[in-house]
């Protein structure tokens, strides 16, 4: 009893966090929803979803967000991996964090000078020989430039669970012959799969929705679903159309929570 | 676990950090350009710093910027961590799924709908946009990330752990602060310095949300923006990004002496 | 425990100085005082010199603020919960603002400084008799080209974009009305269409021009174009005129088919606290030596006709910006098209943007 009432004590700002400020907004999202433009209540917004623009963008969306956050991940696991065994392994943790305090406008600009025509890159690439490319406004800049953003994110999931392994475990398996993938495959992966998967999350559902790197880096040649909500709302004044799209999207990720929810672990 | 690191993976480690740091080492180089952009480089000035400590706006903008930041990320610990112990006490594993998914929405969330769904409600709620709408909204969207970043500490945390402290005749309080905090101590930290990250880089929000002359250094690089960024934002960028590497440098130091790391797990 | 207690008490001492230096530091610069004047415009379309002369003058506060498109200005004045004294929209959300009484009248015998401004400016169908806003800038949407990155080829209509020479030369504005509009003239219709076949049509055409398209871009536009980024943008002209002044290969033309011609002008919102203020700083901009200083900063085309006398001959003589009456006849404003037409410009865009090369 004496439990019940203190757990409900200490959930009462979280609790009091949910309704204000999730509940409340879904709940207008939702509502707004049901409104076309001519502001009448009707399912057109949801029936336009289902065209082939916004499908179409869906997935494009979704191919987007995936190959980020799988990049993110291939980058991010080793660098936590090998962070973990430096000397001062936490200062190094804490300088992979400090870049996410410049402002993302301003790097954002930088990319724009380094990856531009004249830029330090296609400069490099003079130099070795390859000659300048097109790098701005290319798939390829604006995944790299989005790997850039994220990658904080995903390296401190891991890092906190690799930092967990328990050496012995490693040791044992060592003893017993494993190689080192094999170590890696059934020892320090299954056990940091925790991190592994706070930190796609923490990727994948934003990327999403990114919407400024689109314009800026991508020039418009990627249309993400957040893009499409920024113009309902600031441009189109559409908030009924650029409501559902955000239904869908919260949708979407309630499943992605589903598929990725953690299993109950027995120690 | 072996504890060298090979030259290989010492060269991976180099490229990640130098992509982290190019676009702010691009940044830092172009604020002592005399020639007033960031493509040519015409010669070494101090002009922008100059200006910079001349402008009293500017100054306050930096100022409200850290403050929000600070205490939106204090605040969000610690409703964060009040959330992530609730959510890791429940007891069936859908509850705890839920609350999981609707902890997850303002994540997934674009920034544009959660800025004005937020708008709607100040309004409503008859808030005077300015200081309090923002922390209010920057608290509720660094909520999430921190119980993010405090829940697999919590899954790892064997249970036996608390039995014995119950065992022990430890009442609930105690459990939580002497045991239970203390191990994900390292989580708290990561929800901290993540919540810290989210606040100074949002803009969307803010620029909803902000009002009778209140502003923060991403609205205003963002309305900076559109004659290209001046140097001295390059400037600041420039003294702020020092200060808090020498800032992170010291910490870690001091923590260092006193043998308790900052970060990540306790070995 | 121990540490985590430390940590949250300097955090804590942190933000407590920190708050108390920003009160110190708005108390220094007036700002808690009751007499502020809250100005609402885009982002650097003033001379800053000019707020302060007119703080100084008058003893009036100014708080500036800035937003980067007419709609999310709306959205904030609409929703309340600020106290915008000044606000400067573009013709067709002056309109809209106007239909939603969103606007206080203006008081003209607080405004002797109106007549400065040049009647043609004066009494446009957004706002008959100019009862609620009064003209800051104005202009029109062209191209701006590279000469030296064209070898030869000449630029004076929209159609010419459609050269296959140009691949990936072009930066267009991310701005419906302005592309969709940009592949109706180029078809010879007007800019106002709300026909669904020439708006599918124009949206086609401007299908075939994506091999063309380098990127559509926001405000960064200035900075691609003076860097060579590509040869082409379609912009506004004092985009234009802004960047012609930073690179001189640069030239601008408005195109022979037509184009759009624009007008931001200041308005008095309902939120207004200090409307007496906010009169007195629209007077104070109309002068017509304040006007001049503001033009030359801002490098947009200024309604003021008594301001030209005191700007640089080559400025005022410039007919790509300053077109006499004859051309900007034929040029089109924005009407306000209604939400649902808007909203099918704006579908057709994101169209356009996911058409891949």
């Amino acid at each position: 009893m004496e439990n019940k009432v203190t757990r409900q004590l200490y959930m009462v700002p979280y609790v009091l966090w949910i309704v204000l400020f999730v509940i409340a907004p879904i709940l207008l999202v939702l509502y707004y929803s049901f409104f076309n433009i001519e502001g009448q209540l009707s399912l057109d917004n949801y029936q336009k979803f289902f065209t082939p623009v916004y499908l179409k963008m869906t997935l494009s969306s979704f191919w987007y967000a995936f190959l980020i956050t799988a990049i993110t991940l291939l980058v991010a696991y080793p660098t936590a991996y090998l962070l973990t065994k430096t000397k001062h392994k936490h200062l190094w943790l804490l300088l992979i964090i400090v870049p996410s305090w410049i402002n993302l406008l301003l790097k954002a600009y930088a990319f724009l000078g380094i990856f531009g025509t004249f830029g330090a890159a296609n400069q490099f690439l003079e130099l070795i020989g390859i000659g300048t490319q097109q790098i701005l406004f290319t798939d390829f800049s604006f995944i790299f430039v989005s790997v850039y953003i994220f990658i904080p994110f995903m390296i401190l999931p891991i890092f906190n669970s690799l930092n967990q392994l328990n050496p012995t475990l490693l040791d044992a398996a060592n003893d017993l012959g494993a190689s080192k993938w094999m170590t890696f495959k059934r020892v320090i992966f299954p056990l940091t799969i925790d991190g592994v998967k706070s930190g796609c999350q923490v990727v994948f559902i934003p990327a999403l929705s990114l919407f400024m790197l689109t314009r800026l880096i991508a020039g418009n040649r990627v249309i993400t679903l957040g893009t499409a909500i920024e113009q309902h709302f600031l441009v189109t004044q559409d908030w009924g159309m650029g409501s559902t799209i955000a239904v869908f999207l919260i949708i979407f990720m309630f499943l992605i929570m589903f598929l990725t929810g953690t299993k109950k672990r027995g120690v | 676990m072996d504890r060298k690191i090979t030259p290989v993976s010492k060269i991976f480690l180099v490229i990640i950090f130098f992509i982290l740091y190019a676009p702010i080492f691009f940044l830092i180089f172009y604020s002592f350009n005399s020639g007033g952009n960031m493509n040519n480089f015409e010669g070494f000035t101090f002009d922008w710093y100059k200006e910079l400590f001349q402008d009293t706006r500017l100054l306050i903008i930096v100022l409200n910027t850290l403050v929000v930041a600070l205490l939106a990320a204090l605040f969000s610990t610690i409703i964060g961590v009040m959330g992530a112990l609730g959510i890791h006490a429940a007891r069936r594993r859908q509850t705890k799924n839920t609350l999981l998914s609707i902890n997850n929405v303002l994540i997934v969330s674009p920034d544009v709908i959660i800025g004005a769904s937020f708008l709607v409600l100040f309004t409503m709620a008859g808030i005077k946009l300015g200081f309090y709408s923002v922390l209010l909204s920057h608290i509720a969207f660094c909520v999430p990330i921190v119980v993010l970043m405090v829940l697999p500490k919590l899954s790892e945390m064997s249970p036996t752990l608390l039995d014995a402290a119950r065992d022990l005749g430890a009442s609930r309080l105690d459990v939580i602060t002497k045991v239970v905090l203390p191990y994900i101590t390292p989580g708290i930290f990561a929800g901290f310095f993540m919540a810290l990250t989210f606040s100074l880089d949002d803009f969307a929000v803010t620029f909803f949300v902000t009002g009778n002359g209140f502003s923060t250094l991403s609205v205003e690089i963002y309305s900076l923006a559109r004659r290209g960024i001046s140097l001295n934002i390059n400037a600041l960028s420039t003294l702020l990004f020092l200060f808090t590497l020498i800032l992170v440098v010291i910490y870690y130091f001091i923590n260092q002496r006193q043998q308790k790391p900052v970060l990540g797990g306790r070995k | 425990m121990r540490k985590l207690l430390n940590v949250f008490l300097l955090v804590s001492l942190a933000s407590a100085i920190l708050l108390l230096t920003i009160s110190r530091m708005n108390a220094a610069q007036g700002l808690t005082s009751g007499n502020t004047l809250t100005i609402f415009n885009w982002g650097d379309y003033i001379d800053a010199t000019l707020v302060k002369q007119f703080e100084d003058e008058t003893g009036v506060k100014v708080i500036y603020e800035t937003f980067d498109s007419n709609e999310a200005m709306m959205t904030k004045i609409e929703q309340g919960g600020t106290t915008y004294d000044i606000a400067v929209p573009s013709e067709y959300m002056i309109d809209k603002m106007r239909q939603e009484n969103l606007l206080i009248t203006l008081d003209h015998s607080k405004l002797p400084n109106l007549k400065n401004i040049d009647e043609r400016f004066m009494d446009l169908p957004f706002d008959p008799d100019n009862k609620f806003s009064v003209p800051y800038f104005w202009g029109t949407v062209g191209i701006v080209y590279n000469s030296t990155m064209l070898d030869g080829i000449e630029i004076d209509s929209w159609n010419d974009l459609w050269n296959p020479k140009l691949k990936n030369e072009i930066f267009l504005i991310d701005g419906a009305r302005e592309v969709i509009g940009m592949g109706l003239n180029s078809l010879g219709y007007s800019l106002n269409d709300i026909n669904k076949e020439h708006l599918r049509e124009a949206k086609e055409k401007l299908d075939s021009l994506t091999p063309n398209v380098k990127a559509i871009v926001g405000d960064e536009a200035r900075t691609l174009l003076e860097n060579r980024e590509a040869a082409i943008g379609l912009v506004w002209s004092g985009v234009a005129s802004e960047i012609m002044y930073e690179n001189e290969e640069l030239e601008y033309v408005v195109p022979k088919e037509g184009s759009n011609l624009w007008f931001d002008n200041m308005v008095i919102p309902k939120t207004a606290k200090n409307v007496e203020a906010a009169h007195q700083f629209i007077n104070f901009i109309l002068d017509a030596k304040i006007a001049a200083q503001n033009t030359e900063y801002v490098s947009y085309s200024t309604p003021n006709k008594e301001a030209l006398k005191h700007m640089p001959e080559e400025m005022v003589n410039d007919q790509r910006f300053y077109p006499p009456a004859e051309l900007t006849e034929k040029l089109e404003v924005y009407e306000n098209l209604g939400k649902k037409n808007l909203a099918y410009y704006n579908e057709l865009f994101l169209e356009f943007k996911m058409h891949r090369k």
